[in-house]
């Protein structure tokens, strides 16, 4: 009981003060699990890390479920990521009660008419970190050239054109590059 | 405004921000590109401004952004009940797929199979991103302003090539914008309303 208290006050304080998104979180959830009540060594979060971003969903969900599980299963899980979700539930609530109520003043519009141009260079951003990350299987500050991936680089002018060209579905175009590459690198694989 | 609740748009709304959820490997801007193509194009539930401020509101919020983004779409689609809807829909695939692997999760990471799928999924995602930016893009240039082309190239610059987050990017175009609307007023005698 006092474990599963913990837990949920602690995934509080991860959902309540991560902003920005998944990897703001990450150090906050390492310090309330391994430093502030030692619930996980270390190398047991490295590992949590991995897997949270090998999976679909938002990081910080994937840890809230993960670390829930491995410390006190099923229900551990479902208190953490309850108290993950929590503060951002009534947080967005009420900022979207605001929003709605007000956006329609054409002050408020001009206000956010300045920030819709940032948004679309935040998204812009991210998908050249991911980009990169294909193509170099690095950071935009450590690209090595030589390191190169043809199979991705192909991969991606490919959906590009199905998305740009015939629209096709995004769900479709993510799992068909997975598959796709995967077959493509079978031989370097199995040799 | 916000519209009544009915089950099918619930329904609906459940399924796609669980679709969404469960496909979505990468960061919270991953979703929220899937998120433009699934309740803008393909449903028409949101004007594209509208989910960009949704977007705006959901980064600079504490909490993970795809949930922030669903508890706002949820709340513009079905009220309270459907932020509610909305969000269960995002947490369950999560949930369920780390419930499973954390039992397993040795096997999992050192599956060399896996490993190379989730590799190459990323040239998808980078593209899905990519064909979402291209659009939000030349809406922007659209627009004809100095300002928002500037404010896109300066923030993407800031962003790329400065490392500086995405939340300070935000909050210093809310100041922007705050700054344009004085300009705006001032220009105009106090006249509420002008914008180009």
């Amino acid at each position: 009981m006092i474990l599963l208290f913990k837990l949920f006050i602690s995934f509080i304080q991860v959902g309540l003060f991560s902003v920005g998104g998944g990897y703001a979180a990450i150090p906050l959830i390492q310090n309330q699990i391994v430093n502030v009540h030692q619930l996980m060594t270390m190398a047991g979060f490295t590992d949590l890390i991995t897997i949270a971003e090998m999976t679909p969903g938002p990081i910080s969900i994937n840890s809230a479920t993960f670390v829930g599980t491995q410390l006190a299963g099923p229900i551990g899980a479902l208190i953490c990521t309850i108290g993950c979700v929590i503060p951002a539930f009534i947080i967005c609530l009420l900022l979207a009660h605001f929003y709605y109520k007000y956006r329609n003043f054409s002050g408020v519009q001009t206000v956010l008419a300045a920030l819709r141009p940032a948004v679309v260079a935040m998204i812009a951003s991210a998908g050249l970190s991911i980009l990169v990350l294909g193509l170099f299987n690095s950071d935009l500050k450590s690209i090595v050239f030589g390191n190169f991936r043809v199979i991705e680089f192909i991969l991606f002018i490919g959906a590009l054109f199905l998305l740009r060209k015939y629209k096709m579905n995004a769900i479709t175009i993510i799992f068909g590059t997975g598959i796709i590459g995967t077959l493509a690198y079978l031989p370097t694989i199995l040799k | 405004m916000k519209k009544k609740a009915d089950k099918k748009m619930l329904w609906q709304l459940f399924c796609s921000t669980f679709m969404l959820s469960a496909c979505t490997f990468g960061g919270g801007f991953v979703i929220v590109s899937l998120m433009k193509k699934e309740f803008v194009e393909k449903l028409g539930w949101l004007a594209e401004d509208e989910m960009l401020d949704v977007t705006a509101i959901a980064q600079s919020s504490p909490g993970p952004i795809p949930v922030n983004a669903s508890v706002i779409l949820g709340y513009r689609m079905g009220g309270i009940l459907g932020s509610f809807v909305a969000v269960l829909g995002t947490i369950i695939p999560p949930f369920v797929i780390i419930s499973v692997i954390a039992v397993f999760y040795e096997q999992f990471r050192s599956n060399v199979y896996i490993a190379t799928a989730l590799q190459v999924m990323r040239a998808g995602v980078a593209a899905v991103i990519f064909d979402v930016v291209l659009n939000l893009a030349k809406n922007v240039c659209a627009t004809q302003r100095v300002l928002y082309i500037g404010l896109m190239g300066t923030a993407f610059f800031c962003a790329v090539v400065l490392n500086i987050s995405a939340m300070i990017i935000i909050l210093a175009c809310l100041v922007i914008g705050i700054i344009d609307l004085l300009f705006n007023l001032y220009g105009n005698k106090g006249k509420v309303g002008v914008t180009e």
